[in-house]
């Protein structure tokens, strides 16, 4: 059974359609990055996913439908949305009472285990704490759930490098088990390339690619040439080209290596690189994948 | 489109084999109030605060008591007087004015909090359902408020009585000795009858304060008292009628005209509210405004879940 599952997912808000017919499905196990730009639908896809909003088409989350069964779905699955939302009232101790409290399958010793790593005192309400520790805070209480679907709605946001660092770190090395499922969204998309098993681009309410890391990997390629190439380079149908410092960069999907190999240099894009070429400058009726 | 389906080694799930935890809706509930407490001090700061003015005026006046109660002459017993009941019913009311005041204020900020600082994100990540998150803000007036109201008369009661017999014992006053003839025992159980009465009349108050405080953007007070002001200037212009306003002045001015009846004193001149219950239970005013107050509440249930929430 798959983890998430839709078809025809879709969601309109007044003459918007925030999800225009979405169709995926995630299996147990992967880290799904979900990546496009401000107000394509992630926010809305994360929020139907989650039951905070009802939708249009079909939509099971771990056998659930999320709109129905919020709650009971929220015994397997676990939200971060992003740094601020922790009330500033709230103690840290009363977090762990509150969250054991209501949560049976929050094991408590973990939380303070991860905690006890921090410099986060019990007494401290969140409003005393930095943003670096409320997103520890949050991430020691979301760990020590032991859920099978994670999601991260810009995890991440504001924190600073070592901060950003730190938290994909503890994600992977103490959570991430192979029977859990992790769906992310963020706009920091260099720093989960190495911690996607699957990627998602997603524009206007479409998915406009959906492949697996090794997918992406095999097919996309970057070639930088000198100038003397790139008419050549070009011949071979790339799918977008920039300039820099006076060499040409081209992004070729399905080339074969061996063909690129002589007229430069070949490495495997970056997620921005080709979220630039696929959703950055295309037309409106644009459909990669 | 179908993406993300190519999984090599497809990973049994680990919930699978674990075994079904069990949930219960009344521990939930029980940690609803508890963080509600937690955000909303209020609830047990404001009724304490009141005594505490009240205790305070009533040391001045234990402190100048010789000069304010004179020794009665003979022939003038008690006719001035006020009766030895009235500085506890004065410190009640002000203790009950007070947290009826943060009730209402705390029912109108419980469901629109959560919203402006968007840590409804975060009590709607876990396995808490809209329902209990609303029933314990409902709790909160209800029970905990009526509670620790209840505990801090019987606490300064207990005290005004205590500081009574003290002053009378060292001044030899009998006007002080005349404060504890008093039957406290059925002062506090008349107002145990009236805290449990009240928090159950005043449900629908407390059902809309819950509805316009989750359903106003901001400004939940003007909109929570507008919305009636409006309904009864439309009427009024229109219909040459007053219902709603008196529908209102009933709600808020009624409840002890049902749950106490007003026996003529032995003496004649204090008028002596009885519990009624029996009457309570059958004035129409308690069972319609139950229903109302369940309409109210489960209209704050919907808008809770079908708001988006940010």
């Amino acid at each position: 059974m798959a983890c998430i599952e839709a078809r025809g997912l879709r969601k309109r808000y007044g003459a918007t359609m925030a999800l225009d017919g979405i169709d995926l499905a995630v299996e147990p196990g992967r880290i799904l990055g979900l990546i496009g730009p401000n107000g394509a639908g992630k926010s809305t896809a994360l929020k139907a996913i989650l039951g905070l909003t009802p939708f249009e088409g079909e939509l099971t989350v771990l056998g659930r439908n999320p709109w129905a069964e919020r709650d009971a779905l929220m015994l397997d699955v676990a939200f971060i949305a992003d740094v601020a939302v922790l009330p500033r009232w709230l103690r840290v101790a009363d977090a762990l009472d509150y969250v054991a409290g209501v949560h049976p399958r929050f094991d408590r010793a973990r939380a303070e285990a991860f905690l006890a790593r921090t410099t986060i005192k019990r007494r401290s309400r969140v409003r005393e704490l930095s943003k670096g520790m409320v997103a520890q805070l949050h991430l020691a209480l979301v760990m020590a759930i032991d859920a099978r679907l994670l999601v991260l709605d810009e995890p991440t946001l504001g924190l600073d490098l070592l901060y950003r660092k730190q938290f994909y770190d503890t994600l992977l090395n103490d959570y991430f088990d192979h029977s859990r499922t992790i769906v992310v969204t963020t706009h920091q998309v260099e720093e989960v390339q190495h911690v996607l098993t699957d990627l998602m681009f997603i524009d206007r309410g479409r998915i406009v690619l959906g492949c697996s890391m090794d997918d992406f990997e095999a097919r996309y390629l970057e070639l930088t040439t000198t100038p003397a190439n790139a008419d050549a380079a070009r011949a071979l149908k790339p799918i977008h080209e920039r300039q820099l410092l006076g060499r040409s960069a081209f992004l070729f999907d399905g080339v074969d290596r061996e063909r690129l190999a002589p007229l430069g240099e070949v490495r495997t894009p970056s997620i921005a690189d080709l979220f630039v070429a696929v959703i950055g400058g295309a037309q409106p009726d644009r459909n990669a994948a | 489109m179908t993406a993300m389906t190519d999984t090599d080694t497809p990973v049994p799930m680990a919930a699978d084999a674990a075994p079904p935890v069990p949930r219960s809706a009344m521990r939930t509930l029980y940690w609803s109030v508890r963080r509600e407490l937690w955000e909303n001090r209020a609830i047990w700061i404001a009724p304490v605060a009141a005594a505490g003015v009240v205790m305070f005026g009533f040391l001045l006046a234990l402190a100048r008591l010789p000069a304010r109660f004179p020794a009665p002459r003979p022939g003038h017993h008690a006719v001035t007087m006020p009766p030895p009941e009235a500085p506890y019913a004065f410190a009640a009311a002000v203790i009950l004015v007070t947290a009826a005041i943060t009730g209402l204020f705390y029912c109108l900020g419980a469901l629109g909090a959560e919203r402006r600082d968007r840590s409804i994100l975060f009590w709607k990540s876990l396995p808490v359902s809209d329902t209990v998150t609303v029933a314990s803000k409902l709790v909160v007036p209800m029970v905990v408020l009526t509670a620790v109201t209840y505990a801090t008369i019987v606490a300064t009661f207990s005290l005004i009585l205590g500081l009574s017999a003290a002053a009378a014992a060292v001044s030899g006053s009998p006007n002080a000795a005349a404060l504890t003839h008093v039957d406290l025992v059925r002062m506090l159980l008349d107002l145990a009858y009236f805290g449990i009465t009240a928090a159950i009349w005043y449900l629908p108050l407390w059902g809309w304060c819950l509805l316009i405080g989750g359903w106003a953007r901001r400004a939940a007070f003007l909109w929570a008292v507008g919305v009636p002001i409006a309904l009864t200037v439309v009427e009024r212009i229109a219909f040459d009628t007053g219902f709603v306003a008196h529908a209102i002045g009933a709600r808020l001015l009624g409840g002890v005209d049902q749950s106490f009846y007003e026996a003529p004193h032995p003496k004649g001149t204090w008028g002596e509210p009885h519990p009624d219950l029996a009457g309570f239970l059958a004035s129409p005013g308690l069972w319609i405004g139950l229903a109302v107050g369940a309409v109210l509440v489960a209209a704050a249930i919907w808008q809770r879940r079908y708001r988006d929430p940010v």
